[in-house]
């Protein structure tokens, strides 16, 4: 029997095939979908902002920040007994979902955010293997752990009836 | 000196609600001039909540939403975000314009009609700050678009969490004749500003 595990905002969870990973409606915030493709093991994590050091937060959150959450994630999935330097990563989300978001520091944090996260996958070796991000629409992710695949949900086609 | 806005005391949230009460009187008021038709709108709630329950209390994450954003800036800073179910903005709408022949469309002249109400709403909140404190308060122009509610929530929830893990919005449900339409606003102020808004009311924090 597959579960569905549902992810929240700045919320994060591992757990083995045949499990769904499910994180609904990413608008600006991104989605970071981590597999070990020999045990089965998968998590998903859902950030909203780059980097825990660039906010004055006194105690933060850690699964709010790319930079905390995805180092927090691959420590839970180790403990199911995945294999950190085994991991593939897929990623959606990242979006404007305005044509401004206005003039300070976080108008372009849809971009940010992916940038961010990339860049820490990068650090530690973790290829990006599939990527939807950016563009103007929220997105749903589906993380089947039965193989891996990222299933990812919009409201384009019911958008384009209206 | 707060830091966040899950540090606000209860006579702190009462000064945010009356902002609010009167936002929504004003609001009423132009919306009504507007449309010539009486329009009321119910006794607002403001909540300040989870990220998560705050995206449930507007009808569910995937729910498809229309969403209208104002900036503002000035000597206050922040954000303002009118949140509407595309459904319940169709009935809406069609009762604006008494266009009850297509009330399951939204054309383009409805969304501009809900781009409108966005704005009128946004302003009149802002106007309540700025006439209550004195501040001097400019408005960007208000941007639409449709969407998951969750994915349109994700752009104030991220000025929230830069500061915190909380959420401030307004419950409010628009009263024409016998019909209820029920929207949110979600109000988002710097803590900078929202730390001199409550200077200038006698309440610092």
């Amino acid at each position: 029997m597959s579960r569905s595990i549902v992810v929240g905002i700045s919320d994060l969870a591992a757990s083995r095939n045949p499990d769904i990973l499910v994180t609904y409606a990413l608008g600006s915030c991104v989605g970071i979908c981590l597999y070990d493709d020999r045990t089965g093991i998968g998590g998903l994590a859902h950030i909203m902002l780059p980097r825990s050091s660039q906010f004055s937060e006194t105690n933060p959150n850690r699964m709010k920040y790319a930079d905390t959450a995805i180092p927090d994630l691959i420590k839970k999935m180790q403990v199911l007994g995945a294999d950190p330097g085994k991991l593939t990563a897929r990623i959606a989300g990242g979006a404007k979902m305005f044509e401004t978001q206005g003039d300070g520091p976080l108008s372009s944090i849809g971009d940010r955010n992916v940038d961010s996260v990339k860049q820490i996958l990068s650090l530690l070796r973790i290829p990006v293997i599939v990527e939807d991000t950016r563009k103007n629409y929220g997105r749903t992710i589906y993380f089947h752990l039965n193989g891996g695949r990222m299933e990812v949900r919009s409201l384009q086609n019911e958008r384009k009836g209206l | 000196m707060i830091t966040n806005y899950e540090e606000l005391s209860p006579n702190h949230i009462d000064v945010l609600r009356e902002i609010g009460n009167i936002g929504a009187g004003n609001a009423a008021s132009s919306l009504a001039t507007m449309l010539d038709e009486r329009i009321n709108i119910s006794l607002p709630l403001v909540k300040i909540s989870d990220f998560n329950d705050a995206i449930h209390a507007m009808g569910g994450a995937e729910t498809m939403t229309v969403g209208v954003l104002i900036n503002y800036s000035g000597e206050a800073n922040g954000m303002i975000m009118f949140l509407i179910e595309i459904e319940t903005a169709k009935k809406l709408v069609s009762h604006m314009l008494k266009d009850f022949d297509n009330a399951d469309e939204m054309t383009e002249l409805k969304l501009s009609a809900i781009k409108e109400m966005g704005n009128i709403l946004g302003s009149s909140y802002i106007g309540s700050i700025a006439s209550l404190t004195g501040l001097e308060i400019h408005l960007s122009i208000p941007y639409v678009s449709i969407d998951m509610a969750g994915a349109l929530m994700s752009v104030p929830i991220i000025e929230f969490g830069a500061i915190g893990d909380k959420v401030m919005f307004i419950e409010e449900s628009f009263l024409i004749e016998d019909a209820q339409f029920a929207s949110n606003v979600v109000m988002f102020a710097e803590i900078d500003t929202l730390t001199l808004i409550m200077e200038r009311l006698g309440l610092g924090l």
